[in-house]
């Protein structure tokens, strides 16, 4: 038994002066290794296996790809920076317009998601994919 | 004569409960951390504006794929007609049901790359995708 000098019983204690130091060291720590990184892109809903659907020809938007980086839009050429206008445009007339996106085989991938991210600027929630030329 | 005020006010910021304030964030941050799991192959990605967050990590399968046609799912490469079974046990899963297909793929890979994921991840019927892209300007 710890005894002090009168022979009476010491206090027995944990000194907790230094535990908000302690606690302190582990929060700097977990703060530093704690990455708060949100992954964020573009997203879009594949079609389903063996899902065809008949679709009028007046509610469908072609937009080709070629492997130069070139898009064509409804048969004419335009600048990939024009796509968000022109299928605004489209949109505000046909409110169902399904855009259609078809790539080369070739075609860059960072084309693909400049064009889409036009789409997606433009607010065009219907977007199909077509399998690339071969 | 001398007169005292009776009621001192007691000044300084009591520091007793400092402890428990510091453990209540220490037990934040260490529930909130997730480690990451694995690094993947190094790709540069694709830049855009319009970008949508993914809801969370752990319900995401992460696919990457650079320019030489390398797939890696998981720290570990595949070969493409792999993805679809890989997809499909992920999506079985019990614990964490895959909900979204995150797809890190290189801005230079061609689109013959992307679309046979794509043919892979329709057969599983993975069909929530996201391509992951860098913040542009």
């Amino acid at each position: 038994m710890l005894l002090d000098k009168k022979g009476k019983l010491k206090a027995l204690e944990i000194p907790t002066s230094s535990l908000a130091d302690i606690a302190f060291l582990l929060l700097i720590f977990f703060l530093v290794t704690t990455t708060i990184d949100i992954d964020k892109g573009i997203g879009l809903v594949l079609p389903a296996k063996g899902e065809t659907k008949e679709v009028h020809k007046q509610n469908i938007t072609n937009l080709l790809i070629n492997a130069q980086g070139d898009v064509l839009l409804d048969d004419s050429p335009i600048e990939i920076n024009l796509i968000k206008a022109r299928i605004q445009q489209k949109l505000a007339e046909r409110p169902n317009l399904i855009v259609s996106v078809k790539t080369d085989e070739n075609t860059d991938y960072w084309i693909y998601i400049k064009v889409l991210d036009q789409l997606k600027q433009a607010n065009a929630s219907r977007i199909s994919i077509a399998e690339p030329e071969r | 004569m001398k007169f005292e005020k009776k009621n001192k006010v007691a000044t300084g910021i009591p520091t007793a409960s400092l402890p428990d304030i510091v453990f209540m964030l220490i037990i934040f941050f260490m529930v909130s951390t997730v480690f990451k799991e694995f690094r993947g192959i190094p790709v540069r990605l694709p830049e855009a504006r319009k970008l949508e967050k993914l809801p969370g990590k752990r319900d995401v399968a992460y696919i990457y794929a650079n320019n030489s046609g390398q797939v890696m799912i998981d720290d570990r490469f595949v070969e493409m007609s792999e993805v679809s079974q890989i997809m499909y046990s992920k999506r079985a899963d019990p614990l964490h049901p895959l909900k979204v297909v995150s797809m890190r793929i290189d801005q230079k890979t061609k689109m013959s790359v992307v679309s046979s994921i794509h043919e892979e991840l329709r057969k599983a019927d993975a069909l929530n995708v996201n391509y992951s892209a860098r913040t542009a300007g």
